[in-house]
């Protein structure tokens, strides 16, 4: 079996390294806000923790373990969340963590992309996400 | 000795009734359910265009052929699992149903505060769940059996358990998860002997290997018909007729009555009393042809070719590198194997396989307290059944170096 062009866009350069080298894996000392969720269709789980100063995140870390999905997903999303206010973290749509991982994600692994958004929103904001489980 | 050995399989002629099989899937997920032949679909299909109208409620001629061939199921099942009689072969819409039927009817009545339900670690949820619930709330605690290093139950425990008077034992025949195939007949004698009434959960045992529930000795049998070639929504519970006689209804309604007045009802004769409102008949008649056909290649054949492509997917796979399997020897376990692959995660290993066209199951298998006494969130999963072909696994061999090529 090959794998096409196609079919490799899946796991294209890009996601295979922020799976094998993700930004911001690790714990933070003393960190203002910590938080994990889990995929209970896998069993996966992602951590953050976080720091604030004045209302910006100052640093934030994920932990946990995952496939390329979530573990790129969650590496690009505390890359994005360094330095921004809460408010505007507070803005950070599905469709921006999808448009960001830049490949089509198929129902099944919709769940996988969308964790660590999950634990930024429960965890920085008390927020379920109201259309959480819609997918 | 020529009785011993089962007929051999023509499986390329078998997958000619599988018109599935021509759009090139490598299909290993039959322990999740199984495809379904010409014959099974051919029947519903019959019913839908020549018969369709409802059971045991109408006078005209087409309703007497679709009862006669909804009930003819029954006769095909009691045969095909040697049950004492049709009394005793319940239609349900599946396992879970079949469980969670005895959980209402005989479990409310007869399991009380402080009372033992023995369970293991090999289950699935479907015979967890229900236990739970029902433990909650009337007051009992369930035990699990462990597993030892190699994926089987460990014996001692469960001897240890049974001298604790369990008002209930349930276990599954095979696991679903990882392929133990448990010593059934052993332990239903054992709890029988502690004075326990025992279900085994058969939606993996009577696909493939079969069931003699009376040489079983259990009092509650439950399986599944879309894993054993029919279509879904129609499964077995098989029960003793004493005990079913002594159960309450489930649901009920429509056709599990004799008679209703502003007094109150009286129920239906076995089995119709656990059958409330109109059936899948389709189903249960599409289940009554995939009967016929298990019957017709012979369980024996069926469990010949599952052990040889086992054997030979256990070697393949044992021999890549980074690979672990869990559970025991192929010798010794059913057609499913349950691995995991270092540094990748099995969704990843599934969506890569999905771009070859090889259908493998990736999750927790509806298992999840044995995921987490093997320490696993998730497992990759291969399962077979009597149309696999040695192909199929080298297809997923193919897949998995594929996922190592572009993954580590």
């Amino acid at each position: 079996m090959t794998i096409t062009t196609a079919e490799d866009q899946f796991y294209r350069e890009f996601i295979i390294d922020h799976f094998k080298n993700p930004r911001n894996f690790g714990r933070l000392e003393d960190p203002d806000i910590t938080h994990e969720e889990d995929n209970p269709f896998c069993g996966d789980v992602i951590g953050m923790d976080f720091r604030i100063k004045e209302g910006v995140i100052d640093d934030v870390k994920f932990h946990g373990r995952g496939c390329t999905i979530s573990q790129a997903s969650a590496s690009l999303l505390t890359e994005r969340l360094k330095g921004i206010s809460l408010e505007e973290a507070r803005k950070i749509s599905k469709a921006d963590v999808i448009g960001e991982l830049g490949i089509e994600i198929s129902a099944a692994r919709i769940k996988c992309a969308l964790l660590p958004l999950k634990v930024l929103k429960v965890g920085a904001y008390g927020l379920a996400d109201e259309n959480e489980g819609e997918e | 000795m020529t009785t011993n050995v089962a007929r051999r399989l023509d499986v390329s002629e078998i997958r000619k009734d599988f018109p599935i099989f021509e759009t090139g899937i490598a299909y290993l997920d039959s322990a999740n359910t199984s495809q379904r032949p010409r014959q099974v679909t051919g029947a519903m299909m019959d019913y839908f265009e020549n018969f369709n109208s409802n059971t045991h409620r109408a006078a005209y001629h087409i309703a007497e052929v679709a009862t006669d061939r909804y009930e003819g199921t029954r006769e095909k099942v009691r045969a095909f699992i040697n049950a004492a009689s049709t009394k005793e072969i319940i239609y349900t819409r599946g396992t879970t149903e079949a469980i969670n039927l005895v959980a209402y009817s005989w479990g409310r009545k007869n399991v009380r505060q402080g009372d033992l339900i023995v369970v293991t670690i090999l289950d699935h949820h479907s015979n967890i769940v229900p236990w739970q619930i029902l433990a909650a709330a009337n007051g009992a605690h369930i035990e699990f059996v462990d597993v030892d290093d190699r994926g089987e139950l460990r014996q001692d425990q469960y001897r240890e358990l049974l001298e604790h008077s369990p008002r209930l034992v349930a276990f599954g025949q095979v696991s679903n998860a990882i392929g133990t195939i448990n010593p059934a007949r052993e332990m239903v004698g054992a709890a029988k002997a502690a004075g326990a009434t025992v279900l085994v959960d058969g939606a993996q045992g009577a696909p493939h290997q079969g069931v003699d529930v009376r040489a079983l000795g259990c009092d509650f049998y439950a399986f599944s018909g879309h894993k054993m070639l029919g279509p879904t929504g129609a499964g077995i519970l098989y029960g003793r007729r004493e005990l079913l006689e002594s159960m309450e209804p489930f649901q009920s309604g429509g056709d599990m009555i004799k008679a209703v007045r502003i007094e109150g009802a009286t129920y239906n004769d076995l089995p119709w009393k656990f059958e409330a409102g109109t059936q899948a008949i389709a189903e249960v008649i599409g289940l009554g042809a995939a009967v016929d056909y298990l019957t017709g290649l012979g369980m024996e054949a069926i469990r010949a070719h599952e052990r040889e492509i086992t054997e030979y997917a256990y070697e393949a796979l044992s021999d890549i590198e980074g690979l672990t399997v869990y559970g025991p020897p192929p010798s010794r376990r059913a057609g499913v194997i349950s691995f995991s692959l270092d540094g990748i995660h099995p969704h990843d290993l599934a969506t890569i396989a999905d771009r070859g066209q090889v259908c493998l199951r990736a999750g927790h298998h509806c298992a999840m307290p044995l995921m987490t006494r093997l320490g696993v969130g998730a497992t990759s999963r291969a399962s077979f059944y009597m149309y696999t072909q040695k192909d199929e696994v080298d297809r997923l061999v193919g897949s998995i170096k594929e996922a190592q090529r572009i993954l580590k």
